[in-house]
């Protein structure tokens, strides 16, 4: 029974995705975006570089240079040395490593969570969808920023609570995204087929329901990389986020915002570039990702 | 219009109450509100403020406690100044409110401005160049925009030409003893510019594809045939039909624009909500911790309400119950 059931719901869920093409296609139709390609092999170029610093990154890890000081980009020092004569571009590699693994880090667990409850919210539906959903609208009202600025102090600063306060928020916007798709995507007649032949739940979320959530859950995803990197930094620069000897490009901007109005301010500039490269790079990628998932605009 | 006020009033007071509930548990469970009490080591004054406090009680009796003395005005004295947090947070709310105001209304209306012109000349390089900007404005952090527009607009120019004081001001919103207007504005320009930079960015792009959508519309295409002057189909016509979109928009976001200015008093140095809700995070002043947090949900309620409002009142086809 079960067999013809695989069958059946499979041919259904075939003609589901011919809508949206098959992989091939949709791996050609991102690969000619004249803007995520570009943005895929500079991310990919800037993991490589920060995640590989040990080898790439032209001073070791915090070597001081007392004598020199503070200088400006030169050739021995492509963006300049800090106050401690520390190399600037050394340092952002390192820090990137912290940025981009908590960016990561948010984005896999609230996309894990998210969609789990998102799903459950939007197929079981009754009491539990409702509470789910009350739940999600409870974060709407508060500034996200503070209260994670709160849980990450109440917690300790650390990488690890950075990275659970911001995926306790950042589940809500996927599990809301996922919600709307499984609405829609119950209603339809494969779902029914396969409600018909007796598949159970579990089985019609994880093998019917899942699939069709790819695109949708992707995107957000790539959202949610960009907006953790953009809160990591913000909460780095007030003061509540990774602290030393840790360091992340939003501490390195914490410490370089005291020197507007100096000398060195040029080191205020590097750090919020690479954050800005990124960020443009993930939202762009997302972008390349919605157009070739769903060339007609429809579910995205 | 009074009646479904109040049914939205009704309606948000549960949901406050749990937020305030969650908020209460959530900072209780993470900070020792006895922390200043105990440096000290008076096992008297602990004494004292376990029982005034119901600490020894469970955390939903706690609350209540806490709960009754909020709702009646008492709420409570500042570890970290000593005075009473009323006050405090009054004081606080006037600086906040100025430049959130001042901040909404300009983003509003230079995100309306680049939407219509993005919407009405799509695909040209001015639209081009916009959506381009909007990209790097939701890819910027805010505090990294507003620093580089101190060193640009303020430090900058004053050691470049020499001058005895900035043109723009970056500490506070005027200077002191003064009530001039235009001192006023240009200690205005700046904050305000770091506030609206990713709200515009975003506003803008919703508000380009509204306008898309009302310029294709059936009606538009109708005025069109009729021979309607140009001006009159954009602004009339579809304008005001995208409107409404727009403010919803706008309106989901006040939580957003109060988070930022969190961000934007703490680098202009103004003494408002943002700067209180640091201060005493540093603090760990639970005393004022949770009366600010459930001050800034029930605003951002308020502007839900006033959004929805504003959504009847842009489209007579939404009845309001």
């Amino acid at each position: 029974m079960s067999g013809v059931g695989q069958a059946v719901s499979g041919e259904l869920i075939g003609e589901q995705q011919s809508s949206t093409g098959s992989a091939v296609q949709i791996m050609r139709r991102f690969l000619r975006h004249r803007l995520a390609m570009p943005s895929l092999v500079v991310l990919v170029l800037l993991l490589v570089v920060c995640f590989g610093a040990a080898v790439i990154a032209p001073y070791p890890r915090g070597l001081q240079d007392l004598l020199l000081g503070p200088t400006g980009p030169s050739p021995e020092h492509w963006l300049g040395t800090d106050e401690i004569g520390r190399d600037y571009l050394s340092e952002i590699l390192y820090a990137g490593q912290v940025s981009l693994a908590i960016g990561l880090a948010v984005a896999v667990l609230s996309t894990l969570v998210g969609t789990a409850l998102g799903a459950i919210a939007g197929y079981v539906g009754g009491w539990i969808g409702e509470l789910l959903m009350r739940i999600t609208d409870l974060f709407l009202i508060v500034p996200a920023i503070a209260l994670i600025a709160i849980i990450v102090q109440g917690l300790g600063p650390s990488p690890v609570t950075i990275v659970l306060a911001l995926a306790a928020l950042g589940w809500t916007y996927i599990a809301r995204v996922v919600r709307g798709q499984v609405l829609s995507l119950r209603e339809r007649d494969f779902i029914d087929a396969a409600r018909g032949i007796g598949a159970s739940s579990v089985r019609i979320i994880a093998s019917h329901l899942l699939p069709n959530l790819v695109g949708i859950v992707v995107v957000a995803m790539s959202l949610s990389v960009a907006s953790a990197i953009i809160v990591e930094s913000t909460l780095s620069f007030l003061g509540f986020g990774v602290q030393p000897p840790d360091t992340s490009w939003g501490a390195m901007l914490s410490q370089a915002a005291g020197y507007v109005g100096t000398d060195r301010v040029y080191l205020l500039y590097f750090p919020g570039l690479f954050i800005l490269v990124t960020v443009l790079c993930v939202n762009f990628i997302g972008d390349g990702l919605r157009d070739a998932l769903d060339p007609q605009g429809k579910q995205l | 219009m009074i009646t479904f006020v109040a049914r939205r009033a009704l309606y948000s007071l549960p949901v406050i109450l749990v937020a305030s509930f969650v908020l209460f548990w959530a900072v209780r469970s993470t900070f020792d509100p006895l922390a200043k009490l105990r440096q000290v080591n008076d096992p008297q004054a602990i004494q004292r403020a376990i029982e005034q406090m119901g600490l020894d009680r469970s955390i939903p009796e706690q609350y209540l406690i806490w709960l009754r003395s909020f709702v009646t005005g008492d709420w409570g004295v500042s570890s970290r100044t000593g005075t009473p947090v009323l006050p405090l947070i009054g004081e606080a709310l006037w600086p906040t409110l100025q430049v959130a105001f001042w901040g909404l209304v300009v983003a509003v209306v230079i995100a309306g401005a680049i939407s219509v012109f993005s919407a009405v000349r799509q695909y040209s390089i001015g639209d081009h160049i916009l959506t381009g900007a909007s990209y790097i404005g939701i890819a910027m952090p805010a505090f990294w925009f507003g620093l580089i527009l101190i060193q640009t607009f303020a430090v900058w120019p004053r050691e470049a030409f020499g001058l005895a004081e900035p043109p723009l001001f970056f500490i506070g919103l005027h200077s002191s003893g003064s009530s001039d207007p235009l001192d006023y504005l240009r200690h205005l320009v700046l904050p305000v510019s770091a506030l609206m930079i990713a709200l515009v960015a975003t506003w803008s792009r919703y508000g380009r594809a509204a306008m898309l959508d009302a310029l294709a519309s059936d009606y538009v295409r109708t005025a069109r045939a009729k021979g309607v002057p140009r001006r009159q189909i954009i602004w009339r016509h579809a304008a005001r039909n995208a409107l409404a979109p727009f403010v919803t928009v706008v309106a989901l976001d006040a939580a957003v624009l109060l988070g930022g200015l969190v961000v934007t008093e703490q680098i202009f140095a103004i003494p408002g909500m943002g700067r209180l809700f640091l201060q005493s995070l540093v603090a760990a002043d639970v005393y004022v911790l949770l009366p600010w947090m459930i001050v800034v949900a029930v605003a951002v309620v308020i502007c839900n309400l006033l959004a929805d409002l504003g959504y009847a009142l842009l489209d007579p086809r939404v009845r309001l119950r």
